[in-house]
Formats: structure tokens, sequence, C-alpha cells
């Protein structure tokens, strides 16, 4: 086995608060911020976060905020609890159901498998971006022109999958519809309508 | 979920050394599609995350002189949109975009993808890799068992190995690489995953404090390669079998095989008997049929799942026919 790797060591890898204490009085210069320590790791100090609240800096639609959250605290919590941001919907809490789904650098993911300590420096967007000045985004509109809401718990994270998907397939086929549309699941059944709401948009552009 | 402490390395070494020497004490995080539902749930515990993802070196795809060297850290997203993929290794392409959903493809990674967790649902509601209950009896060759292994399932595991793009890389001979404290290894990927025999052990050949950097495929050449897949859904479902196949042509025959079938023993099943009949042969129906029928000879269902020897046989029969045929 080559001997190429420097064997990486760290500083009383307990983990333990002792750590803190006795880094903190070496680098007594610099003030630790609460809920951060600094550990060596492969002879240099690597920060280490919580598990008590730390800051985290969250750019969402556009819009940084300063939030202190222990790093357990996912994105969709974030959004929801910290941010008043509630259109992203918590159900199944498990990267299953697509009621989560958030644009992370303009790419769909779902909100409830992400950290929000995982996501400063990305631009987060939420449905809450999608309507402007009052008025409803042309997605927002079609769902609403083609009945394509029942209970309407699942629609917010379908409008914003349907964006990214348009955004990425303008000239989608109905079975690229099905496929790209996957990971967002409605327990009312109003597939139908979706699938007319994005075929609106593909005709147009094709 | 627990509270845990959270790091962010730029280098591999800060990572190792980050890393605990046992299991239970930290994690990797690289998309953690996986592992915050593992800790949601409480099925592992750890004190410590480690995100990857600072760590520049494990992006990226690139050909070197042993082929396509992927980074750990590509997305399924990024992976299945690569045109050298697309163009020079389309099993694998159709295996990736097959995976799970779009917003999962954009957060997992390959790496992840290898190193996931079982599926099984004792697994994941915290009766352990090879459930037993009070008395000793194996909860699932006892309990529900549908979705359970037909293949290589005589010992304590009998859960399946969960991932769907795995079978493709076998089919292409890919290498994973790996870095811990003793520095690097590479080994063939179909040896990275093992069959666990005690509790303690992990269904990876992966050490608490190693890393996966990459995997290498070689060169395609003139490999002729097909995925095959059955599910219950047309989309974002885990398959009931996959079957993967490699056919290194000489002229019309075939001078050598790989069969890997997936989703139906704790490992990926590689599956000599099939390959063997493959051999100097040239494909027709009947051989893909007599492959299929030698791949499947051995399978032992448990009590709810015989339906899926059935499925098994019928994914590599067809997983043989679209290969030769041609390159989708």
């Amino acid at each position: 086995m080559p001997d190429d790797v420097k064997k990486p060591t760290e500083e009383g890898s307990g983990f333990s608060r002792r750590d803190f204490l006795k880094i903190s009085s070496i680098s007594a210069a610099a003030v630790p911020l609460i809920g951060t320590r600094v550990v060596e790791a492969a002879g240099t100090p690597v920060k280490v976060y919580g598990p008590d609240k730390v800051p985290i800096e969250l750019t969402v639609n556009g819009k940084k905020h300063s939030l202190q959250l222990e790093p357990r605290v996912t994105l969709l919590e974030a959004l929801r609890d910290d941010l008043d941001l509630t259109g992203s919907k918590r159900v199944c809490d498990h990267a299953e159901c697509g009621a989560c789904t958030v644009l992370l650098d303009n790419k769909v993911v779902y909100a409830c498998s992400l950290l929000a300590i995982e996501a400063p420096g990305k631009q987060i967007t939420t449905i809450e971006a999608l309507m402007q000045g009052g008025k409803l985004h042309p997605i927002q509109q079609a769902f609403m022109d083609n009945d394509a809401s029942q209970c309407g718990f699942c629609t917010p994270g379908f409008v914003v999958a349907t964006k990214a998907f348009l955004d990425k397939h303008p000239k989608a086929t109905a079975e690229d519809i099905r496929r790209g549309m996957s990971g967002n699941l409605c327990r009312c059944g109003t597939y139908h309508g979706i699938q007319k709401v994005i075929a609106q948009f593909t005709q147009k552009g094709a | 979920m627990r509270a845990f402490e959270y790091t962010s390395p730029t280098t591999r070494d800060q990572a190792i050394g980050l890393l605990a020497p046992a299991w239970g004490q930290a994690e990797v995080l690289a998309g953690g599609t996986d592992l915050l539902a593992l800790m949601k749930d409480d099925v592992v515990q750890p004190k410590r995350l480690v995100n990857i993802k600072e760590i520049s070196d494990l992006h990226g795809i690139a050909v070197n002189a042993q082929g396509l060297r992927i980074g750990a850290l590509t997305t399924l997203g990024d992976l299945a949109d690569n045109v050298n993929v697309v163009k020079n290794y389309p099993a694998l392409a159709e295996a990736v975009n097959e995976a799970a959903s779009p917003q999962i493809r954009n957060m997992a990674t390959l790496g992840g993808n290898l190193c996931q967790r079982p599926r099984c649902w004792y697994f994941r509601n915290g009766f352990g890799l090879l459930p037993k209950n009070e008395s000793g009896k194996d909860l699932v060759a006892e309990g529900d068992n549908r979705y359970h292994a037909i293949l290589g399932n005589d010992g304590p595991a009998k859960f399946i190995s969960p991932s769907t793009i795995v079978p493709a890389l076998i089919a292409y001979g890919a290498t994973i690489r790996l870095v811990g404290p003793n520095g690097r290894r590479e080994l063939p990927l179909e040896k990275f995953f093992v069959d666990p025999r005690t509790e303690n052990d992990r269904e990876h050949d992966l050490r608490s404090n190693e890393i996966v950097t990459d995997v290498v495929i070689p060169h395609a050449g003139t490999l002729k390669a097909a995925h095959y897949e059955i599910r219950q859904k047309e989309a974002f479902d885990w398959p009931l079998a996959v079957a993967a196949v490699g056919l290194k042509m000489n002229g019309s025959a075939v001078q050598s095989a790989r069969v890997i079938l997936g989703s139906v023993a704790p490992i990926p099943w590689r599956s000599p008997e099939a390959e063997q009949v493959l051999a100097g042969k040239t494909v027709s129906e009947a051989v893909a049929k007599s492959a299929a029928d030698a791949a499947l000879q051995n399978a032992k269902p448990l009590s709810h799942n015989a339906y899926k020897v059935q499925l098994a046989r019928v994914a590599v029969r067809r997983a043989i026919l679209k290969a030769a045929g041609g390159s989708a």
C-alpha cells in the first residue's frame, strides 16, 4: 500500500469539550463563535460546529438571513420555522414525496433532506419567490386554469418542480413529463391536470 | 433527529482525521439523501457529521489513461448528463437516469450511492442488519420477506444490495478507490460489497475512517453493455430485479461476458453460470434464455418472494438481448 498519504490525526479524538478549552486558550486572540470550536486534523485547524446553535447565513429568494441554528436543523425546518416561509411543506420528511421541493442554485432538491448548515453560499428559491407584485406566476395561474390542485398540499412542491422541469426541458414530450415529474406525489391524484399544465407550456415553446 | 456536531473539511486528510476509528461515532455526509433519513429514524446516531463536499478533488469527471475517472462527489444528475458517460457508457447512463427522482439525483452522489445502507424494512425500523428477535428467531425468514433476497441468502443476511447502478458499473469493469489513515487502496467494485456475518459487520469493505474518493471505469471500447430493471412503478421506485450485462465480442460471437444481478442478493450478484453459457456463443433468444435460466438455477426464494425468481430471470434474458442488439 502506498505510503503517500500522511497519517492524519486529531488532537483529542474523543470529541470532548476539553478540546474547546484547550484550543480556545491557544488561539485566545480569535474570539470563538458560540457553538463553534477548532480542532486539529491532519496538522491543520478545522472548525467544528455545534451541537448547539451556530450562526448560519442563508440566501433565500435573493435575500440574506442570519440565523442561529443547530447543525441538525434541516433546510425545510429553517425555512418554515425560522423564516416563516411555510409554502414548502413537510409531509414525508424522507425524500419521497416532493412537498418540500425548493431550488438550490436552480436545481430541484428536497429541502427535508438537506441540512441548513450545508446551504450557506447557495441560492435558495422557494415557492414564495414565484408570485411577483401580487400576481401569480404563469405556472401558478396554469395550475388554477387546469384544475391541477385538489387539497393543494402538494401543489407548492409541484409548482417549483414544474418550473425547474420546464426550464430544463422546454420541449418535453408526454413521456418526458411523466418521468421528469416523478419526484412529486399527489394523494388526491391531480396528475392529469398537472400534465396538462406542463403540456400547455411545452406546446407553446415547441 | 439527535443533535450532532458538524465539520466541513477541505482536504482528504482532514476528513480522515475527523472521522473515528470505530463505527458509531462519526459519519460521512455527502448528498445526505440516505444518511439523514437513517438519522431521523434513529437507525444511526453519529455524534459528528463530516461533510466532505468541500473537498474539491473528490468532484469531477475526467478521462485518463485508465479510463473514465468519476469523483465520488459527482451527483447522479451530473453523471447521467455527462456527454462521455452518455456516449461511451450508455448502460450506466440509463441505470443512473432510472434511479430515484430528479430531486434525489441532484443531491445524491456516486460515492453515497455505493455506500447507501440496505432498504430492508427490519433494518430501517431498528432491528439491525441481521434482524432477530429475543429468542433468536430470524425476522426476515419468518416474517414478511417479499422484497428480500432470493440468491446468496443462506447466511444470516437476507436484505438486498440497494444500489441499482452498481450492476452496470461492474458490467463495465469499474474499480473503486478509497483513502484512509493507512493510505490509498483500490479494489474491483464487486469486491467492495460483502455479505455480513455478524451484526458488527457492515455490508461494505469500508472502514469507519475511510472515504470513497473515486470510481474508475476502463475504456468501454467495443464492449456491448445493457441495463434492465423491473419495478412496480414506472419511475421513482426500488426495482424488484435488476440485471446488467457486458459482452466482449469476437466477431458475432461472445468472447466473454459479465452478468450481474441487482436487488436479488445481499451483494451485487455476479453469475458465472450465465457467463459460461454465453461464452463462445452467438446471442439468440434461446441462448439468452438458457443463460437466464442458469443465472437463477440456484435461487432459493424465501416464504414470500418466489415471484422474484421469474422477474430476475426475465431481467437477465432481456439485458442480454438488449446488450447484443446494440448499444442502447
